[in-house]
This record gives C-alpha cells, sequence and structure tokens, in this order.
C-alpha cells in the first residue's frame, strides 16, 4: 500500500535506528497512563478509523476533513528523524508522513494566520490517562507552531513508522513531528488544526510556564531548571553504559536557525 | 520483648524486591533505558520500605500483633540499604562517577540535594540499628532516631520533585505519611498528658 512505497522516498539522519520495539513500546503519552509502558499497554482501546481532523480559524476551506481527505494526492515520505525528549533521552525513528506545509497549502491559511494550534482527541472512555485526576493536565493535549515553522520542510504529519501504519501508542493514526524541538512539541493523535493570529496556549507551558517554553527547541545550552540539558541518552543503551551523546543545538537541524533569527533563545526557551 | 517465630520473614520481604529487579536487569526487562529504571525503582522501593517500617507501630497498635514492631528495624535498615543502593546506582551507572557532572548534579539541582541530606539523616540511624547501640544509648536513642521523620519528609520532597507531572504517587505517599505523622502525635500528646 501507501506506506509501504513510501520508503521510495526517503531522507534523513544516517545513524543507527532505535528498534521497532523500543520506538513501539516506550513512549511519553499520558492519555494512556504517566509510565513509559503504559501506552503499549492501554492504547488497543484506541478507535483510529475513522479519523476526523477539524480545521478552524483563519483558513479559506474550514471544515471537518476525513483523514484520507487530508491526506488525498500527497505523496508519503520516510524521514529518518532524531527525537530528542525533554527527559534527556533520544531516539532515532523512520517516520512515514507528508510535510505539514503540503496539507496546510490545501487548507490555505489567510492572510491573517500567524500560528497552528494542534489539539489531540482526550475521550475518556477511549483513554484511560485521561480519567485519572492525578496527572494535572488540564485535557485536551494542545501544542502549537509559528506558522513559518509549521511550513518548514522539516515538519512532518506522520501516518506511520518502520514502514508500517502509525501504532496506537505513538499517536496514531496522525500526529506532528518538529524533529529540532523537544519531543512534546510532536503532538499525537491529532482531532484539531486550528489556524490563529495569536499564539495558541500550549499544554506543558500552561503546566509549568517556568520549565516549558513555546518554542521548546532543543538547545544544549538552556538547562531545565531542574536537569541539565547538554547531552542525552541515546536509547536503546545498556546496563552499565547509558551511551551519553552530546545534545546538538536544534537537535542537529540547523538548517532551521534563519527561523530563530534575532530571537534571544534563552528567553525564547 | 517477646519475639515471634515469624518476625524474622522481614528480612527476605525487605530483600525481595531487590531481587526482582536484579533480575530483571540481568535478563533485560527493564526496557531501552535499564539503568534509569533501575536507578528509579530503587529509589522508589527505599521509600516504600520506609514508610512500611513507619507504619509497623501503629500496625502492631492496631491489629494488636506486637511482633510486627520488630519488622521497624528490619524494614528500616533495608530502606537504608535500597537508598543507599540508589545513590551507588545513579552516582555509577548514570553518572559514571564523572566529577564535572557529578558536581553538576548535586550543585545545581536541588531535589538530588534534598535527596542526599534524607540519606545522609539515615546514616546515623542505620549505625544504631543494632540490639547492642539501643540498650547501649537508653533514652538517647529514641531522641536520635525521629531522624527518620526529617529523611522521610524530604524522600517524599524528592520523589514528588523528580516528576515531570503526575503526581498520583506522591499524593499517595504524602497521605501515608501525613497520617503517621498524625497518628504518631496524638500517641505523643496521650503520653505528655498522662
Amino acid at each position: 500500500d501507501q506506506v509501504a512505497k513510501a520508503k521510495e522516498v526517503k531522507s534523513g539522519a544516517d545513524e543507527s535506528l532505535t528498534p521497532y520495539q523500543d520506538v513501539t513500546g516506550y513512549n511519553n503519552f499520558y492519555e494512556f497512563g504517566t509510565g513509559k509502558t503504559d501506552p503499549a499497554d492501554n492504547a488497543h482501546t484506541l478507535q483510529t478509523d475513522p479519523w476526523t481532523v477539524t480545521v478552524a480559524g483563519e483558513v479559506e476551506k474550514p471544515g471537518d476533513y476525513p483523514l484520507e481527505t487530508l491526506l488525498e494526492g500527497l505523496t508519503l515520505e520516510e524521514r529518518i528523524y532524531r527525537l530528542r525528549c525533554v527527559e534527556a533521552w533520544s531516539m532515532v525513528i523512520p517516520w512515514i508522513g507528508v510535510p505539514l506545509a503540503a496539507i496546510l497549502k490545501k487548507v490555505q491559511p489567510t492572510s491573517k494566520a500567524k500560528y497552528v494550534a494542534f489539539t489531540s482527541l482526550a475521550d475518556p472512555e477511549q483513554m484511560p490517562g485521561v480519567k485519572s485526576p492525578f496527572t494535572g493536565i488540564d485535557w485536551p493535549y494542545r501544542e502549537g507552531l509559528r506558522l513559518d515553522e509549521a511550513m518548514h520542510p522539516l515538519t512532518l504529519m506522520a501516518v506511520g513508522l518502520y514502514g508500517r501504519t502509525l501504532p496506537n501508542q505513538n499517536g496514531a493514526p496522525f500526529r506532528l513531528v518538529v524533529p529540532w524541538k523537544y519531543g512534546f512539541k510532536s503532538i499525537k493523535s491529532i482531532v484539531r488544526i486550528e489556524l490563529t493570529e495569536s499564539e495558541p496556549a500550549t499544554t506543558w507551558n500552561m503546566l509549568a510556564p517556568g520549565e516549558y517554553g513555546f518554542y521548546a527547541n532543543v538547545n544544549p545550552e538552556v538547562d531545565h531548571p531542574r536537569w541539565s540539558q547538554s547531552r542525552e541518552r541515546r536509547l536503546p543503551n545498556s546496563f552499565f553504559d547509558p551511551n551519553w551523546v552530546p545534545t546538538r543545538m536544534f537537535n542537529g537541524y540547523e538548517q532551521v536557525a534563519s527561523l530563530y533569527k534575532g530571537m534571544d533563545l534563552k528567553r525564547n526557551y | 520483648m517477646k519475639t515471634r517465630y515469624w518476625t524474622w520473614l522481614g528480612w527476605p520481604l525487605g530483600a525481595a524486591p531487590l531481587a526482582w529487579l536484579v533480575l530483571e536487569a540481568a535478563s533485560g526487562q527493564l526496557g531501552p533505558d535499564p539503568a534509569e529504571v533501575f536507578v528509579e525503582r530503587l529509589g522508589w522501593w527505599a521509600l516504600v520500605l520506609l514508610l512500611t517500617c513507619l507504619t509497623m507501630r501503629p500496625a502492631a497498635q492496631l491489629l494488636r500483633v506486637p511482633g510486627l514492631v520488630v519488622w521497624r528495624r528490619t524494614f528500616g535498615v533495608w530502606a537504608f540499604g535500597y537508598v543507599s543502593l540508589h545513590f551507588l546506582a545513579w552516582a555509577t551507572l548514570l553518572l559514571g562517577w564523572d566529577p564535572n557532572y557529578l558536581g553538576e548534579e548535586l550543585g545545581k539541582r536541588p531535589y538530588i540535594i534534598v535527596g542526599l541530606l534524607g540519606w545522609l539523616a539515615m546514616w546515623p540511624l542505620a549505625a544504631t540499628s543494632t540490639r547492642k547501640a539501643r540498650r547501649r544509648m537508653g533514652a538517647r536513642w529514641a531522641k536520635l532516631h525521629r531522624l527518620v521523620f526529617p529523611a522521610v519528609i524530604l524522600g517524599v520532597v524528592h520523589q514528588s520533585w523528580v516528576q515531570k507531572s503526575g503526581y498520583g504517587e506522591t499524593l499517595i505517599f504524602a497521605l501515608v505519611l501525613a497520617m503517621l505523622l498524625i497518628y504518631r502525635g496524638l500517641k505523643d500528646h496521650r503520653l505528655s498528658n498522662k
């Protein structure tokens, strides 16, 4: 099918891949629980077909789109990206998807659109973590990008990984992947995309604004208030060797630096 | 105090989580970031054992099973063992005793300092945990062993601070601790009014 053919359009990091079982067995997806193995254990209850994405706000063509309609006519590509979690571990993942820019072109942002706001599904019937009163998270999960970040060719909407349809625990059926930002920006199981004039509220920023900024660009110079961001454990590692590698500015995707020209990245963390 | 034949069971009970954890580590069951998980779980068990240790006297009184009091020492000593391993595993497996990173973590991360202080508070308790020391010290022993309360409070603060979010476990730890402190406070109050 289409997902399998995506391998023909391939680009990205030339580093050894994190094995499939780790990419799909070790996840942060609090809608299914805060433990790393909770998503793999619990996400089978998620219904991903049919899937509707509401496109709203400053666009010429708002509406409720079946996922297939959003993807229609676009070529799926394989992109091998590093994923740097804000918790100081990282993976290398072969995603399959389409550039977000291609989808945005379909719905045509108006001249007023400055930001893209994303919302995840938050259905307590399908997602046990949403029922838990202890996460402190104000569901649904929300994320956002500046329009120029969203239009950058590296920004991907993923529907698969490792040549297969996206597993539920990885944010099926439709998720964002922004490889130069900490993993929490790459919002999963998206049901709503809204183009806005002002900066949208984002989940981790709402929860702890001193620790998680709107930009959340990977930056070894700016520590998390509670831990260092100067290096990361590349997974999988082993019991006696945590496999520390130095963290790179923008996670090594230096081509995005021009997006932030003139900005103080210590203040806009 | 008359000891019961089953009181020795506390020792293997305290050892069981460690044995299980080592087995899991040896057989590669701890996932793609095993040292991190190992360190976290040791800390979790240290806190659970410390709270269990503190629950033993109220449990002995409320359940009228006086023999349970013996487990205070057993679980207290095990808790100290788990905290020590937690620190050693963190410094060895995750930081490799790298002086730069060790210095940075100890100097800049308040939750690490809080955890370290909690561990240090337990040293004199472990050192005076023998029956002989207890006899020798008399009333001073009970006074010294009140250090367990700052230790466990620091432990719960450390645990809550390490999390990114998700305060369910912390809430349970804090609730148990609060009940223990209230129970203890009521007891002391009653004793001083006698």
